[in-house]
């Protein structure tokens, strides 16, 4: 601001910012909010709309003070006539200390619901675990469906340990009942990413990497892998189902007498799979 | 400095604007009625620059000769027969789950002229699998022992080989990739390299028109 220039009433901009940023911050959590991704198919995906609701409603009139200066500097602070430096802000504390107390509690604040958030969907009451390791943050109901998740360049298959072992080219899950993935691979590292179900796990050879889910109603999900794997990394990805109970054990049914055939060429279950040696080099 | 620079630039865009674009030709499938036949051959090796040790398919056209492409056009909403010579012998699958014929016509392939629903995994040598169309069918390879082997292309009739058949329903038109799922080249755990991710040897894809 030019000195002397008393047409520029930084009032003018808060209560700009402030008018901008409600606006905005309704707009977000009213309209935006119910469509945001990754939408509401899960437990889990609820809780990764809310966090990003809750982000963006922080982060907006933080963007909108960035830019509404922007705004006033284009239209208000325009120096005419004879240059003149504006007021120095070294040395001055006030502002000094509105800065830093601002920035750190906006640091804090989202450090603090970072850390509920990661919790609420790694715990029990909104199931999931994060998918880093062989079990659970915390147990599964009893009854939770049992998917293994088998990753190779480039397609995903699914084997269901509780109905025959059978292994299928399809992901079909069952609504409202938990569904606890088995991640892995038999080649390189990809990552199964069942994006409206709230769920992201990385397959890696040797390695059953666990996170579970609670679909919320009948649909379908996208399916996808979301680490490069190779020239048809982009081309890897499918379609799951959630399916009533009965709906469910219809297909399960079905699944078990198509691949009766090959039902005995399976190799035992197991968490993991390593080729035969004279299987892996080709 | 900016003249060398701009040079730079077109060259690196050249490079890789004639390398994406440098497909296979595509080869159009027999047809006849409702129904098209496409016929493959599958071979250890190609035999020839660049890659003569590279495994590789080749596809015979109209006229009869083998092309070595995997970019084949057949109709949409008809009956699709498969027939792939295979010349390579055996390495087993990875996945047993593909030893089963899927997304063919009765589920089925037929093997030098006897139908299977399943082959022995440590049979197969190669996959010609269509993931969006959920078909995929293994190939047995020959016996290690066997006379006559192919190592150049195009391998013959009387050369050592297994013949696969099957159909496949064709829906609305498309552009579908294909692929082997065998790892018949690199492998555990680096994954697939060389001919496995190279359109014009062991994937490709079905054009549907």
């Amino acid at each position: 601001m030019a000195q002397g220039d008393s047409s520029i009433n930084p009032q003018r901009i808060i209560i700009v910012w402030l008018v901008l940023s409600v606006i905005a911050d309704l707009a977000i959590i009213f309209l935006l909010g119910p469509h945001m991704p990754p939408g509401s198919a899960s437990a889990q995906a609820d809780e990764q709309r809310k966090t990003n609701i809750v982000l963006a409603v922080v982060l907006a009139p933080i963007a909108i003070a960035v830019w509404t200066y922007f705004a006033m500097a284009l239209t208000s602070f325009r120096q005419r006539g004879e240059f003149r430096d504006g007021p120095p802000i070294q040395g001055d504390s006030r502002l000094q200390g509105y800065w830093i107390v601002g920035t750190l509690l906006i640091v804090l604040c989202l450090a603090a619901y970072g850390t509920y958030a990661l919790y609420a969907t790694t715990s029990s009451a909104a199931g999931s675990g994060g998918g880093q390791g062989p079990t659970l943050i915390s147990a599964a109901p009893a009854n939770a469906l049992q998917v293994q998740v088998i990753s190779q360049q480039w397609a995903f298959t699914f084997r269901y340990p509780q109905y025959g072992d059978v292994e299928t080219t399809q992901l079909a899950v069952q609504s409202n009942r938990t569904v606890v993935f088995h991640v892995t691979s038999i080649d390189v590292i990809h990552s199964f990413w069942a994006y409206d179900l709230g769920i992201k796990v990385d397959g890696v050879p040797g390695v059953d990497n666990v996170a579970d889910t609670t679909p919320n109603h009948p649909g379908t999900f996208t399916i996808r892998c979301a680490e490069l794997c190779g020239v048809w990394h982009g081309e890897m990805h499918s379609t799951g189902l959630v399916l009533t109970k009965g709906g469910f054990a219809s297909w399960i049914a079905q699944q078990r007498r198509q691949a009766q055939p090959v039902l005995k060429h399976l190799p035992p279950f197991r968490s993991v799979y390593y080729p035969d040696p004279t299987e892996r080099a080709g | 400095m900016i003249g060398g620079s701009l040079v730079f630039v077109v060259v690196v865009v050249w490079v890789v604007v004639t390398w994406v674009a440098n497909l296979p030709p595509t080869v159009q499938a027999q047809t006849n009625g409702g129904t098209a036949s496409v016929t493959f051959q599958t071979v250890a090796s190609f035999g020839h620059a660049p890659h003569p040790d590279w495994v590789s398919y080749l596809v015979k056209n109209k006229q009869g000769d083998w092309v070595h492409s995997t970019i084949v056009q057949v109709p949409a909403h008809s009956l699709v027969k498969f027939t792939i010579l295979n010349y390579d012998g055996a390495s087993g699958l990875r996945n047993p789950l593909w030893a089963q014929p899927r997304g063919t016509v009765g589920g089925i392939e037929t093997v030098n002229g006897i139908p299977r629903r399943v082959i022995n995994p440590a049979d197969a040598s190669h996959t010609f699998a269509i993931p969006d169309l959920n078909v995929s069918v293994a190939l047995p390879g020959v016996r290690p022992l066997a006379a006559n082997q192919c190592s150049v292309t195009p391998c013959t009739m009387k050369q050592a080989h297994n013949t696969i058949t099957f159909e496949v329903r064709t829906g609305k038109p498309g552009h579908y990739r294909w692929q082997c799922f065998v790892p018949c080249a690199a492998g555990f755990i680096n994954g697939f390299g060389g001919p496995m991710q190279t359109v014009g040897w062991m994937d490709g894809y079905l054009n549907v028109v």
